[in-house]
């Protein structure tokens, strides 16, 4: 009898893997391309307990306390979450697991929606923590099952590693059933899991040894691939680049790594022998390539290859075969950058700080966005929480009088991430800064999860909602400020008196993001014969507003939200709010 | 049957995902094997998107190359120009005849190609249609993508009642009728 076939996104089979490997917990922070993974275990909920965590430390630890107790348990999170996971992630490699246990994280090569371009294998090889890679969805849901047989034979927590177009490309999965794992009995064991230093030290031995096991089995392990060809072109490969290596070169013989940490060098070595010249390709890091030269294997890699972006087959042809592919170049075409949506609460409060021609220390979300053109009034942006943090630094290098024209911005979901840690600093260190909280009511970027404040789970139940408000108040915040980010008035006056104050100062902005509410909105229209081509309307730089030939202000009833921010910059009467449902 | 390479293009919050996702249920539908690989994040806010779907006997890479899509569908007229070069020599490009400006023709820091059109139409297949107008006249101008798909569907090999089938497992409940009724608009269009 053959399984059922059905089309699943990268991101989807891994839930499903979980699913059939039997899991029980799961935990993650949202973060692109990892999201959808949480979104789609939901699907399992009568078999897996899952959760948003307010960040990625918190979710490893959830996970990792989940595996103490005997279960197969899971976290998941992007590159950069792992920086967020990397304390506990060094720490359980030493303990090793009771159930199984599987860190999913998905890199971002090409920077489709992150920061940096950091490459988990990286990590991995320092943390001493073996990592899969599949190459499609239905691997990417046989490989979950195959971490978590990894991490309990060889008593390791495993790292899935995918990339942005693994979780966010759909193909073919057969499903199979679910395989009921009997949980393992928890017995206390001082030695293994209290790492002090001397339990420690023997532990690190322990692992030592168990990575070379690991890496001697890997010589034999069937997700490692050997595809023996013609033998004068070989490539080493794994993941996503072992389909962009199956378009270019469809005669080449391959080597493609299921396991790309620890790697099976009796396997390599032998492979090298037998072809006249081996590439190994592998996005971003040489993380293959270094080992392997350096145990004296002539290979070619990085001289041809680069470090940065996704790969191709097209790329792949002309590095390797030299071919001329003929293509055309690209049109030359003015950028589309992406930008705040219309009717999104965060341009007007940019908007706001922008005419007060204030600094913004900003932070990761949808809010980022501010640095772009016409508002450009983010100063800098580097990671979850960073904000509030780094305007505090500013300000105990340069003196309180410095900041009176800063302020930190941050949303919700990154205040509970990580930035609710700098307020306490702050608070604690006597600063006398203006943080922003852009409350929103939801994760948005990442497509609008929920997050401790907004009562509801994962698994979409009510619960407990934190309030913002009391929580900096309880942190020893005096001025605390609700503002409707529409009322611009308002907020102009309250971010005038804060940042004025030598005391910390937290404005929150509480105005649920466009794209929650799905009702049809009443749009707004410009008056042609009103309109003096002043420009105030276009300052905040909606989408949906753009010129007519004359100059005037044209309005697309297809975009526009009815926020009424135009209508409230404009001197004219030009706009006017058209009616409700009317698009 | 070689692999076919489609690629649906626009600006993030068209709705290129669920347009791919019927492409990628008729593929299955037809028996193929298929991938299809999409935009989320960031670029997903008003951003220039390209959702690539390949279907064929076997398909190993999940995105499409330069020179080698048989069918671009365009959701705006400059993402239709911005992804041109993906065309085959006999490729099919059909555009939605509507311009969003990018911010930066906004501000006035780039101008907004004149003529794109024409001027593709002078290199390629093209097929044009005002699907947002079209749209408006069936009461929600968010269904313009069915529209421009009916027209991508007279170019492709699958049975009318396959498209409806797929488009009926595929859009919300609520908006099978309208949707059915702006496939109907594209697929019937002459031009």
């Amino acid at each position: 009898m053959s399984n059922k076939r059905v089309i699943m996104l990268g991101n989807e089979a891994i839930a499903r893997g979980a699913y059939e490997a039997g899991v029980k917990v799961s935990a993650a922070y949202p973060g692109t391309p990892s999201t959808e993974i949480s979104e789609n275990i939901i699907k399992y909920k009568d078999h897996i307990y899952s959760e948003w965590s307010p960040n990625e430390k918190v979710a490893t630890e959830v996970a990792i306390g989940a595996s103490m107790s005997g279960v197969r348990a899971m976290a998941c999170m992007k590159h950069v979450g792992l920086n967020v996971a990397s304390d506990p992630l060094y720490t359980v490699s030493y303990m090793g697991v009771n159930g199984g246990l599987v860190i999913v994280v998905a890199d971002d090569p090409g920077l489709y929606s992150s920061q940096n371009e950091q490459d988990t294998r990286m990590v991995a090889r320092a943390a001493q923590v073996p990592v899969l890679e599949p190459a499609d969805s239905m691997e990417a849901k046989e490989y979950m099952k195959a971490a978590f047989q990894i991490s309990e034979v060889f008593d390791r927590p495993v790292i899935l590693r995918t990339t942005t177009r693994l979780a966010h490309s759909q193909g073919l999965v057969e499903l199979c059933e679910r395989e009921e794992i009997a949980d393992v009995p928890y017995e206390k064991n001082i030695a293994k899991n209290v790492m002090m230093p001397g339990n420690a030290k023997v532990r690190h031995v322990e692992i030592e040894k168990r990575n070379l096991e690991l890496a001697e089995a890997a010589n034999t392990m069937p997700i490692n691939t050997l595809e023996m060809q013609d033998t004068k072109i070989g490539v080493i490969t794994s993941g996503i680049p072992y389909q962009y290596v199956k378009e270019a070169l469809p005669n080449a013989s391959v080597l493609k790594l299921g396991m790309v940490n620890p790697l099976p060098k009796k396997l390599i070595t032998e492979f090298a022998s037998k072809v006249e010249t081996l590439y190994i390709i592998e996005e971003l890091d040489p993380v293959i390539e270094e080992q392997v030269k350096s145990w004296g294997i002539k290979a070619i890699g990085k001289e041809i290859f680069t470090v940065q972006g996704e790969y191709s087959a097209n790329m792949i042809r002309k590095a390797v075969l030299k071919e001329e592919l003929g293509t055309k170049a690209p049109a030359v075409a003015p950028g589309r950058p992406p930008i705040l949506c219309p009717g999104c609460p965060h341009r007007s409060v940019y908007y706001v700080l922008n005419k007060l021609k204030m600094h913004v220390a900003g932070d990761i979300g949808c809010y980022t966005l501010g640095a772009v053109a016409p508002l450009s009034v983010v100063d800098s942006v580097i990671c979850m929480g960073a904000s509030i943090s780094s305007l505090h630094g500013m300000e105990k290098a340069k003196g309180k009088e410095y900041i009176k024209n800063w302020v930190a911005a941050i949303g919700d979901s990154t205040f509970l991430h990580t930035g609710v840690n700098s307020l306490m600093n702050m608070v604690y260190n006597k600063s006398t800064g203006t943080v922003m909280i852009l409350d929103n009511s939801t994760t948005g970027m990442t497509g609008h999860q929920d997050h401790a404040a907004t009562g509801k789970t994962l698994m979409g139940e009510p619960t407990n909602a934190i309030d913002i408000p009391n929580l900096c108040r309880a942190i020893g915040v005096k001025n605390v400020v609700e503002v409707n980010a529409f009322d611009i008035a308002t907020l102009e006056k309250v971010i005038k008196e804060e940042v004025a104050k030598d005391e910390v100062s937290v404005i929150i902005t509480k105005t649920p993001c466009v794209l929650l509410d799905k009702s049809k909105k009443p749009v707004y229209i410009a008056h042609e014969d009103k309109c003096k081509k002043c420009g105030m309307c276009m300052k905040p730089g909606c989408p949906a507003m753009t010129k007519n030939e004359n100059g005037t202000i044209c309005i697309d009833d297809t975009m526009c939200t009815g926020c009424g921010l135009c209508e409230t910059l404009c001197k004219f009467n030009a706009i006017e709010l058209l009616k409700a449902g009317d698009q | 049957m070689a692999t076919k390479n489609i690629m649906i293009v626009g600006v993030g919050g068209q709705g290129t995902l669920l347009t791919s996702r019927i492409l990628g249920g008729l593929a299955i539908a037809g028996g193929y094997d298929v991938k299809l690989s999409e935009v989320h994040g960031m670029a997903q806010r008003g951003g220039s998107v390209v959702t690539f779907v390949r279907y064929g006997e076997k398909v190993a890479e999940p995105i499409v190359e330069e020179g080698q899509a048989d069918v671009i569908i365009a959701f705006e007229k400059l993402e239709a120009l911005r992804y041109s070069h993906f065309l085959k020599e006999d490729g099919a490009l059909i555009i939605n005849d509507w311009r969003i400006d990018p911010m930066p023709v906004v501000i006035g820091a780039a101008q907004y190609p004149d003529h794109i059109i024409e001027n593709l139409a002078k290199e390629h297949k093209v097929y044009t249609v005002n699907a947002t107008e079209e749209a408006k006249k069936l009461g929600n101008s968010r269904v313009f993508n069915m529209i421009v798909l009916g027209i991508a569907a007279q170019h492709m090999d699958f049975p009318k009642a396959l498209w409806y089938e797929v488009i009926e497992n595929t859009v919300p409940p609520k908006t099978i009728e309208i949707n059915k009724k702006a496939f109907e608009v594209g697929y019937e269009l002459k031009n």
